[in-house]
């Protein structure tokens, strides 16, 4: 019985998601299902939750409806678990039926459906930012409307050489995929920028203490990046803080070191921080400003980086489904769309590369107290800020994806 | 249970992918490899009295050696699973010398202390493991020409994997080994009184049982195609011990109906509640209190007194 | 040499910090033979607790002392109501703790929230003091000195009490306790209580280092495991020692040998045991 039904639809070269749908009811009609692959529990879940928050928003302020047909919304929890996020985007998949997926938040978990992504030629609008997924592994069924790893810290290596007039920097992150990409943009950038970075230091996720590598923390450098996501980068902070180093070396910060989530628990020692992310809460421009004052309505905080990249995220398809008035059915035609597509967006205006990573500005920042409670208070702006930074895709693409290893270090000091 | 019991059960599995959507036939196949990795930490637990929370070393371990022989050395699927098993076996018998210095808690430590070295491994040594990205890229085998790329195949090699590792652990612990071994659970010092060596036995078991947990790593990550540290965690050796204590220990079918229980919660149950990492902990505090034996002992101990309830008032 | 002095203070407040968290966890394993793997919950019950306990009671000492008298009552009821049932049953009450700490863990999820939550250093102790010439956080050498304070009461409560004779009485026979008529089973909850309160103030006294975020749980729960399988179990000294011990190869490790981070704390464990069994200090195979 599956097989006959599956050799059929294979025969009408209509992919596997299609599986348990009756071939006569496809084509335009129906609401469209969107899945959500998100992190609603365990370590994770504070960016999840937000990502869902965010997306309901949207579509609540969309009346539930894109493109001229209604829109489903179901949601998958992996608990930040790889192998968890697979099985469970294979139920979005596969009993959900969705047309389209937003998500999956972590690396880790991109990476693990990467293969069923391909096999099931899932619609992807990924929040992940692993940087070989639109590099050097390019899939074809996924699209990024946030940003890579690197993409952020780039820019901001370029206002620390530039702007800040940095010479020496050290960079300390959390030893994972995302803190090593991100450290290795930075420090290409920086050194090609004419500056050195002498001293790299990368943390195990689960640390106990920060105590023993803020002793080994160069204390004569210009300043120090800070490359870590979620909880750890708060407790860093903290502790940077406690052993009085605060007014001592300058710190910058990646895209989520500073995020809005952890900024609104933190105090007078984050004040005059420069981080980099392709958002702010605090950008001017009529979309956000809503964004901002009606989540700020729903939930009493300020949305972040997370909340950011579901709300664009559903942005770029509603606008493709507007272009393609709503036949999400046509898979191919959808990506070519969604990958030729300009849209204005919370984070300002977006556009995609071939490779399906966005194209768009970068925001240099710095706290500052509003009204209260902490900002991030756009300093600079970056427009049309590419993955490959300035450089020519293909000879980027001719080195090895960024990672602990490469670019080498050769001005570290020890 | 009676022969036609049997036959229904083997119609029923064999039947399954017929009448099955192909999340569920998925889903079906997950719990495959989920009860061979229960069922061969149950020898340990189980028949063997020895509570390890470190299966998942075998499980990760022969996943990331396959996966690793045939990215980065090119090997195809014939040479990695033999090569894969074999070395798993040979770190099991070398944690199994180590962590057999102890009984009791202090083997659950070890065992414990012992994956978690090969947990840090795996995230540090990126060369070999890609660290937090996992390794991927990979393929499903194709055994006699077949492709097992979609569910339905897949399904039935589980399966077949799964009925064979079931009947070889079936026959282990039937054996007089076996019965050895449970001596060596419920009267340690008499049985050396009675010159068995005690400890070798137990070593044996502990081979013999990461050797089947690695069989379930290889299913494993021929399933996934991806193999991530996070499959060698506590929490992943933690699910498996749930598994076997909800279902039973020392019964054969205790540790598969327990893996069942766990898959469902984790993976279907989950899609419908939110809270399921809460229910999944209530449901545990609940099976061991009220039913300290397990789901197939207490289930079969409550319909026998049902039994004998209505055949008494008859 | 500025540099040593630093590190050596760190692994010193490290291995006290470590000690709050493991007096306990050792004191319970070693009496009830449970290993209490709801050990990194109710330190984090504790730190979230205590947050609360600070918007009306602006002071960390006293949250200390009120959540670990929370965690105690919690401690009470979890031995009581749910290991109590279970007596003989070890494995059994291993995996009831592993349950609870899922349970405790998606609560602090929905009551707290999912974003990390500081714990604010006492004004007095926020600016760092000067050791030998070095800046050292001054709050951590306060928790240093609670710690050893805490072994110095228990220790006094352990040998010059009649509770802490049964206690050791428990520890050493648990069969001949009961035979002279030591009543175990309140002494069992008493224990529980002790090591559920001592837990608890330890992850708000910890709280201005560590914060409060979900996940702490399992980041804490090894580090118990590990210090009281190295130092011995039941025995507070191995506890203070095995403290210290991590603390400084935690600390020396991680910064002499980065790329064993990730498995620089097991190791010594897994030799030691390897060979000594009981750990360092325990008189019983664990």
């Amino acid at each position: 019985m599956a097989f006959t039904r599956r050799r059929f639809i294979q025969a009408a070269g209509l992919g596997a998601s299609a599986l348990g749908f009756p071939a006569i009811v496809r084509g335009q009609s129906g609401p469209i299902r969107v899945g959500l692959m998100t992190v609603k529990t365990g370590p994770l879940a504070s960016g999840g939750i937000d990502m869902e928050r965010a997306l309901v928003q949207y579509l609540k302020e969309r009346n539930y409806t894109m493109g001229g047909r209604k829109v489903d919304l179901f949601v998958g929890d992996s608990g930040g678990v790889p192998a968890q996020a697979r099985t469970k985007i294979q139920e979005l998949v596969e009993r959900d039926r969705i047309h389209v997926m937003i998500g999956p938040l972590d690396t880790a978990s991109a990476l693990a459906a990467d293969d069923y992504i391909r096999q099931a030629q899932l619609l992807t609008l990924s929040v992940a930012a692993a940087e070989d997924m639109t590099q050097r592994k390019p899939n074809p069924w996924f699209t990024r409307g946030t940003s890579t790893s690197s993409q952020s810290a780039q820019p901001l290596a370029d206002y620390c050489a530039k702007t800040l007039k940095y010479k020496r920097m050290a960079t300390i992150a959390d030893d994972i995929a995302y803190g090593h990409e991100m450290c290795a943009g930075f420090q290409r950038v920086f050194e090609d920028a004419g500056g050195k970075i002498v001293q790299k230091l990368f943390s195990p996720l689960t640390v106990p203490d920060y105590g023993t590598y803020i002793a080994q923390l160069k204390t004569n450098v210009d300043g120090i990046f800070l490359g870590f996501a979620g909880s750890n980068g708060f407790r860093f902070f903290r502790q940077f803080n406690e052993y009085g180093l605060r007014g001592k070396i300058a710190v910058v910060g990646g895209m989520t070191a500073f995020d809005e989530a952890v900024l609104r628990n933190m105090g007078d020692e984050a004040l005059g921080i420069v981080t980099s992310c392709w958002y702010s809460a605090e950008i001017e421009n009529a979309i956000n400003k809503r964004f901002v004052a009606n989540f700020r309505v729903d939930w009493g905080y300020d949305p972040g980086f997370y909340a950011a990249a579901t709300y664009v995220e559903a942005a770029v398809l509603e606008a493709t489904l507007q272009a393609l008035k709503g036949d999400i059915e046509d898979k191919p035609a959808f990506m070519k769309t969604v990958r030729a597509i300009k849209v204005d967006t919370a984070r300002g205006p977006v556009s995609f590369d071939r490779y399906g990573n966005v194209v768009g500005s970068v925001y240099i920042r710095k706290v500052e107290r509003k009204d209260g409670r902490l900002v991030n208070r756009v300093i600079h702006t970056y427009p049309n800020v590419s993955q490959f930074w300035t450089y020519k895709p293909e000879e980027f693409l001719k080195n090895p994806v960024y990672s602990r290893d490469w670019p080498p270090a050769k001005n570290l000091e020890s | 249970m009676s022969r036609a019991g049997w036959v229904a059960l083997a119609a029923a599995l064999l039947g399954f992918p017929l009448v099955g959507g192909e999340y569920y036939i998925n889903l079906a196949s997950q719990i495959f490899i989920a009860a061979i990795f229960a069922a061969s930490l149950n020898l340990l637990v189980g028949y063997g009295g020895l509570p390890s929370l470190g299966h998942a070393s075998w499980l990760g371990l022969a996943a990331y050696i396959s996966a690793w022989m045939s990215l980065k050395l090119g090997l195809a699927h014939w040479a990695t699973a033999p090569l894969a098993l074999l070395a798993t076996t040979l770190v099991g018998c070398a944690f199994g010398w180590v962590s057999l210095r102890a009984t009791g808690l202090g083997f659950l430590m070890l065992t414990l202390a012992l994956s978690q070295v090969l947990w840090g491994t795996a995230y540090r040594w990126v060369s070999v493991t890609d660290g937090d990205n996992g390794l991927r890229g990979l393929t499903r085998p194709t055994p006699f020409g077949i492709s097992l790329d979609d569910a339905a195949s897949f399904y039935y090699f589980a399966l077949a994997i799964t009925a064979v590792a079931v009947w070889l652990m079936a026959v282990f612990v039937a054996s007089p080994f076996g019965v050895a071994l449970r001596g060596t659970r419920d009267q340690a010092r008499r049985m050396s009184a009675l010159g068995h060596d005690v400890w070798l036995i137990r070593w044996i078991t502990f081979v013999y049982a990461a050797f089947w947990g690695a069989v379930s790593g290889l299913l494993f990550v021929y399933y996934n195609k991806y193999i991530h540290p996070a499959s060698l965690s506590i929490t992943a050796s933690a699910e498996g011990l749930l598994a076997v204590i909800a279902g039973g220990s020392a019964t054969l079918a205790g540790p598969i109906v327990g893996a069942v229980i766990v898959m469902i919660l984790k993976n279907y149950v989950s899609g419908f509640i939110e809270r399921w990492n809460m229910l999944l902990g209530f449901v545990f505090v609940f099976i061991v209190i009220f039913m300290p034996e397990g789901v197939v002992p207490g289930v079969r101990r409550l319909f026998g007194r049902g039994m004998r309830a209505w055949r008494s008032r008859r | 040499m500025q540099y040593w002095i630093i590190q050596t203070l760190n692994s010193l407040a490290l291995g006290g910090l470590l000690f709050l968290l493991a007096a306990g966890f050792s004191l319970i394993f070693g009496l009830m033979r449970i290993a209490n793997l709801t050990h990194g919950s109710l330190y984090m019950l504790g730190a979230y607790v205590g947050i609360s306990v600070l918007k009306y009671v602006p002071n960390l000492w006293l949250a200390a002392i009120i959540g670990g008298l929370v965690m105690a009552l919690f401690g009470g009821l979890v031995e009581r109501l749910i290991l109590r049932p279970l007596a003989g049953n070890a494995l059994g009450q291993v995996l009831v703790t592993l349950g609870i700490s899922f349970i405790v863990a998606d609560l602090c999820l929905i009551v707290w929230g999912g974003d990390p939550i500081p714990v604010p250093t006492p004004p007095a102790l926020q600016q760092p003091i000067l050791v030998g010439g070095v800046a050292f956080p001054t709050y951590r050498l306060v928790v240093l000195a609670i710690a050893v304070a805490t072994a110095l009461a228990l220790y006094l409560l352990m040998d010059r009490t009649r509770i802490g004779a049964m206690i050791r009485a428990g520890v050493d026979d648990m069969q001949m306790a009961r035979a002279v008529g030591i009543p175990v089973s309140r002494l069992f909850t008493a224990v529980f209580c002790l090591g559920a309160a001592l837990a608890g103030a330890g992850g708000i006294i910890g709280g201005p280092i560590m914060s409060a975020y979900p996940g702490l749980d399992a980041d804490m729960l090894p580090l118990a495991l590990i210090v009281v399988m190295l130092g011995g179990v039941g025995s507070l000294l191995g506890a203070f020692v095995g403290s210290f011990l991590i603390g400084a190869i935690y600390t020396f490790g991680t910064a002499l040998l980065p790329d064993l981070a990730y498995v620089i704390l097991f190791l010594p464990m897994i030799v030691v045991i390897a060979f000594r069994p009981t750990g360092l200090f325990g008189r019983q195979s664990v």
